[in-house]
């Protein structure tokens, strides 16, 4: 029964693509235009304003690129939005256009970043375009979504045993339960910050798989973006720091080391409240976005050597990469939840 | 001449400082589970902790290394 609901929403995300992929025309001949490995990759693991899906290029050169736009939405002075496929290849609308896939303002100004809310936001533009990632997001979202509330919803019919998703995904949430959160936190508190983990841990699982798909719906980089690792460890710093209890603080202030220490511990401990987070942080950006250049490289082995027989050996280490990579999905989902757990409950547990 | 390349440098130590404190974690992991396999769920877990927390600090060293240029 509710299996039908996802084929449906799978359906809908295909039907999706084909209605929206806009087809557009580089007029530049692509004659003898040398393979380029770097931005080939970079292109991939790099977030950009429309979901490109392939190119195809005809008997006189020209390159056909197939692309779903995606909203722009610009505020400089005043507010902005349009569909992508307007600036697309070289066009420009309202004052942009886009540049490898990502907008950029034909006069030149600068997109404005988050130093600059306090520096004063004269003469940049703010950005907040639906990018790629942000779509992918969102699909992994209602993803989520569904078949949570779908294993909630199984629950109230089948109150002693799980059937359907619920039996598949039982067993891991009650792996993160007793094996990652109850030693960690402890059994009294656990079921405060389970819910944070368990999303985290689907959250970042969710992404790694769907990041492991070649196209549409998958294929977006979004683990491996540096600005969504970031606000992931920043949730883990703020729960752990508003959660801390006492005995979290007196560590930091007032460390168990001779008097004399105090100067070169306390700023130590300081700094550490932080590079716990951003080891987070970089570990999850740095596992992922190596994992997607390994592949990327080795597909593009067989383009550097523009030779058919490279694939016999790219496409078994491809392979390789692309199944060990299904291994690290899962273990860096589970790293970050352990970690997360183990920092949360360094800061609340109970010391005797 | 210019103290960039030796940042490198520096990267490829702590690369290889990682790479020993892993590689002696597995191995300490391996001996544990031969001497007690009943218990090897728990090990696991507890290296791939102490793996994950070592593998922070190479990573900080190659991220870090991309934006000093």
């Amino acid at each position: 029964m509710h299996s039908k609901y996802i084929i449906s929403f799978i359906i809908c995300l295909l039907m999706f693509t084909a209605v929206f992929a806009e087809k557009h025309t580089d007029n530049e001949a692509t004659e003898g235009k040398e393979f380029q490995p770097v931005d080939m990759i970079m292109s991939h693991i790099t977030d950009s304003n429309e979901w490109h899906l392939w190119t195809t290029t005809d008997e006189e050169g020209h390159e056909h690129h197939v692309s779903i736009p995606l909203p722009i939405i610009i505020w400089d002075g005043e507010f902005k939005a349009f569909l992508s496929s307007k600036i697309a290849h070289g066009h420009t609308h309202r004052g942009y256009t886009m540049v490898d896939g990502v907008l950029t303002a034909t006069d030149g100004t600068d997109k404005a970043t988050i130093v600059d809310l306090f520096s004063g936001l004269e003469g940049k533009y703010v950005d907040l375009s639906i990018t790629k990632n942000t779509t992918a997001m969102f699909i992994s979202i209602l993803l989520l979504l569904l078949i949570f509330i779908t294993m909630a919803k199984s629950y109230k019919k089948n109150k002693l045993k799980p059937r359907g998703i619920a039996a598949f995904l039982e067993p891991i949430v009650v792996f993160i339960r007793e094996e990652v959160a109850i030693p960690n936190i402890g059994e009294n508190k656990t079921d405060k910050y389970l819910p944070y983990l368990l999303t985290v841990f689907f959250f970042i699982w969710f992404n790694n798989l769907l990041g492991l798909l070649p196209t549409f719906p998958g294929g977006a980089n979004v683990t491996g973006n540096i600005a969504v690792t970031l606000v992931l460890a920043l949730c883990t710093m703020v729960i752990v720091n508003l959660n801390g209890n006492k005995h979290y603080w007196k560590e930091i202030f007032t460390p168990d080391v001779p008097i004399l220490m105090y100067p070169i511990m306390i700023p130590v401990e300081i700094i550490g409240i932080f590079t716990k987070p951003f080891a987070l942080m970089i570990r999850l950006f740095a596992n992922i976005t190596a994992g997607h250049i390994i592949v990327l490289s080795l597909i593009g082995m067989i383009f550097i050597f523009k030779s058919a027989f490279v694939s016999v050996g790219a496409i078994p280490m491809t392979l390789f990469v692309l199944l060990l990579e299904l291994l690290v999905a899962a273990l860096q989902a589970y790293i970050f939840t352990v970690l997360s757990a183990l920092f949360i409950g360094l800061a609340v547990k109970e010391h005797h | 001449m210019d103290g960039v390349g030796l940042i490198y440098v520096g990267i490829g130590l702590v690369v290889i400082g990682v790479g020993l404190g892993i590689g002696r974690i597995g191995g300490q992991a391996m001996d544990a589970i031969a001497r007690q396999p009943e218990a090897s769920g728990k090990i696991q877990s507890a290296m791939l902790i102490a793996a994950g927390l070592i593998e922070g600090v190479g990573l900080f060293a190659i991220a870090l290394g991309g934006f000093i240029k």
